[in-house]
């Protein structure tokens, strides 16, 4: 049976598509799950697959047109099928406005609308699945994959139909413990808590306590001045002598590392939050949210704009897995392959624009973290020190705060700890 | 403990109840002179005599009708069915008199009256004779149904049901009456109703069974560690009130769960554990829950087919294999 392929959802914020390129021509035959088109969202270059098998009947839209999600954009059936009713259709779909196309957007694209499950990003397709494209998972295995932060698209489902069942999620954690804990490490850092070693994160467990009185009238009131988020900040001046001092000499330990002060400051950073469990929060209608783990995301500056990769659970990594990670999350950023779920749900985010000589500046919170910390350019000043002026590496911060969930009183502690750890980073070696 | 039949231990039960509360009587079907169809009200006419254990005519609904009047001014009665294929004749009395008086007086009356005789399949009595119809029973508020395995559970299940207030159905297994056990002696042994037991630890797959199917289980559960595969026995024992948090914390350990039963598996109690399975448990699944029922047709009188219509190891083994994904 013919049937109309729509815009699918490939990112959480995306409303439209363009289409960048069309893998298949008409009159091409499609196998369910091979990549049909390359399609252009606010976020990444995404590849979308065909969720039916069939001919490619008709292409609706054209290379570098746009569409919104669900507007049919091809059709699928077979070679000899009359089309006309679709056709008809589809046409009908796309003259009218984009609002009252949304029911049938809705249901159309929520086979596709779980990016982790059914779009892949260049990759091979592993899996299988049945007619309507879904990758099948047992509840239990669902779960534990998510607990265990292990990616489904690389799993091959052991049970009936491709099911991915607990063996699946199991043998995966185990496969990727393996492999972590082959990866070169500096043993003894990052060791402010006891941390699993080699375990696998995603996004940060937390939990919700209610709004007391007190924060439900400081929200409030505050919102009504300055909203929807009510911004204050809170800038430091760091000595990073002995930060900079550190990254030389692990950068002559492990050579091919390359750690960079930005680095240092994720992990000074996810140490802090930990101890300041406060700032480890965001505010939700009706509750605070504490999260167990420090998501921090990183802003990235690439050619299409900002984006914020996220080193999850940063406070349980070492210096050099974080060094690690956000090389290769960076370099994916920027080739436009993050997936949604690597960029979404940090619990705290840093933007550095010291590389361009910034001395200091705001950032704007990425809702519904509770802050962000601007940094600025580490730079040779005059300090004093024991009533004599003297030259160190110095460096500005500034801490961006939902004032609905951390008081000025709270971030000035935050940050009281961020200097004294970034100033003294042997704090990061001690348990 | 003594060692006994299950047919011995229900004697025991009912020797020792009437003998504790002269209020309890028993009737029915060739209990008193012929000692009971199946021998298990053996000894009861001689020790208390023509008044408490009553010969009844074949009359289903007039005598159950007479019990549940008996029950209503204050005496315990025990009915034994011949089978629980002619309760059929007796469900108005069962489930229009007896499991709503209580609701229908606005409590003033109580029927605490015991239905108890063997269900489920027999040796080739054929379609008429073989049947499970627990899920009737338990269909109903107002009632209470209770199943044993052993002969141990048998008797302290029937202590707690004759001293129960609310009308209980009480369903043996003939096939079982022969099956020995150890058997506490005390008179005050009885087991609560609605609590399940764990028959058999294990940590990969529940097995839920009653009744005849508990032997099965055991023995499928036997023969599945030998390949590594640990199962649980859960034998619910009482079907309503069902134990179902018994259940659901086995579940969660195992994510696997097969459903034995011998009856049909149509609106069957195997299908509302099923479904409570779901409501509870759902995100600790890892494969669909798997009834093993009686084959959905009424039961051959032919024993070679008589014996593929009920669940058997293998049928119990080859259903955990597959929510084990092996």
């Amino acid at each position: 049976m013919a049937t109309q392929v729509v815009m699918p959802k490939l990112s959480p914020t995306m409303e439209e598509g363009q289409l960048a390129r069309w893998l298949k021509k008409e009159g091409d035959k499609v196998a369910m799950g091979e990549p049909l088109a390359e399609i252009d969202t606010d976020k990444a270059t995404m590849e979308m697959q065909a969720l039916s098998n069939g001919v490619l009947r008709k292409i609706l839209i054209n290379e570098g047109e746009s569409a919104p999600l669900g507007q049919p954009i091809a059709i699928i059936g077979e070679p000899d099928e009359d089309i006309s009713a679709l056709l008809k259709a589809a046409e009908a779909a796309s003259a009218a406005p984009a609002k009252e196309s949304q029911p049938v957007a809705q249901e159309a694209a929520t086979p596709t609308s779980r990016p982790s499950v059914s779009v892949k990003e260049s990759e091979p397709v592993t899996q299988p699945s049945r007619d309507d494209g879904r990758q099948l998972i047992s509840p239990i295995a669902a779960r534990m994959a998510a607990e265990a932060g292990v990616n489904l698209k690389s799993l091959q489902g052991s049970g009936p139909g491709g099911r991915i069942v607990k063996r699946d999620i199991e043998a995966a954690v185990t496969n990727k413990q393996a492999s972590a804990s082959a990866a070169p490490r500096l043993r003894g850092v990052g060791l402010l808590r006891p941390t699993e070693k080699g375990a696998v994160y995603g996004p940060s467990g937390y939990r919700d306590e209610p709004l007391s009185e007190m924060r439900r009238t400081i929200a409030r009131r505050l919102v009504t001045s300055l909203g929807p988020v009510p911004h204050f900040f809170l800038t430091s001046e760091i000595d990073m002598d002995r930060a900079a001092d550190m990254r030389r000499s692990i950068n002559e330990l492990y050579p091919d590392i390359k750690l960079s002060v930005n680095d240092i400051i994720i992990k000074v950073a996810a140490a802090t939050l930990i101890q300041h469990p406060q700032v480890n929060a965001s505010f939700q209608d009706k509750t605070v949210r504490y999260y167990e783990h420090a998501d921090i995301g990183v802003a990235v500056a690439t050619d299409n704009g900002l984006i914020t990769p996220v080193v999850r659970a940063a406070d349980a990594k070492s210096l050099l897995e974080i060094a690690g990670e956000v090389r290769e999350l960076a370099e994916r950023a920027r080739a436009r392959k993050l997936q949604p779920d690597e960029y979404t749900g940090a619990t705290f985010s840093i933007s550095n624009l010291g590389m361009f000589g910034i001395d200091e500046f705001t950032a704007v919170i990425n809702p519904p973290e509770g802050a962000i910390l601007a940094v600025g350019a580490m730079t040779p000043r005059p300090v004093a020190r024991d009533n004599e002026i003297v030259i160190r590496q110095t460096m500005r911060v500034t801490m961006s705060c939902d004032h609905r969930v951390i008081d000025g009183a709270i971030g000035a502690q935050f940050l009281r700890t961020f200097k004294q750890i970034m100033e003294n980073p042997l704090y990061l070696f001690l348990s | 403990m003594p060692v006994m039949t299950m047919r011995d231990a229900l004697n025991q039960a009912l020797r020792e109840e009437l003998a504790r509360d002269r209020s309890v009587f028993l009737m029915g079907e060739e209990v008193a002179e012929y000692q009971g169809a199946y021998k298990v009200t053996r000894g009861l006419l001689e020790e208390f005599g023509p008044k408490r254990v009553i010969d009844t005519p074949i009359t289903e609904l007039g005598f159950t009708g007479l019990g549940v009047g008996a029950a209503m001014v204050g005496l315990r009665p025990i009915v034994e069915f011949m089978t629980f294929n002619f309760s059929i004749l007796a469900t108005d009395q069962i489930i229009n008199s007896a499991a709503k008086m209580l609701y229908m007086s606005g409590g003033q009356f109580k029927v605490p009256i015991v239905f108890r005789g063997p269900g489920g399949s027999a040796y080739q009595v054929s379609s008429q004779h073989s049947q499970a119809i627990e899920s009737w029973y338990a269909y109903f508020p107002g009632l209470k149904v209770v199943m044993p395995s052993t002969a141990a559970d048998a008797k302290g299940l029937l202590k707690s049901a004759i001293r129960d207030d609310d009308p209980v159905i009480f369903i043996e297994q003939e096939r079982l009456y022969g099956m020995k056990g150890e058997v506490p002696e005390d008179e005050d042994f009885t087991i609560p109703l609605g609590v399940a037991e764990v028959k058999r630890e294990g940590t990969d797959a529940t097995i839920v069974a009653r009744s005849l199917m508990v032997p099965v289980a055991l023995k499928a559960a036997e023969e599945l560690a030998k390949d590594g595969l640990s199962c649980e026995v859960i034998d619910p024992r009482t079907i309503r009130p069902l134990d179902i948090d018994t259940i659901v914390e086995s579940v969660k350990k195992t994510n696997r769960v097969v459903i034995a039963e011998e009856s049909h598996p149509f609106a069957g109690v195997g299908a509302e554990i099923s479904a409570e399975i779901n409501e509870r448990a759902f995100d600790y699944l890892d494969a669909p829950v798997k009834r093993v029922s009686g084959v959905d047709v009424p039961m051959p009188y032919a024993k070679n087919l008589e014996r593929l219509a009920i669940p058997d190891v293998e049928e119990v083994i080859a259903a955990v294999r597959a929510v084990a994904y092996l």
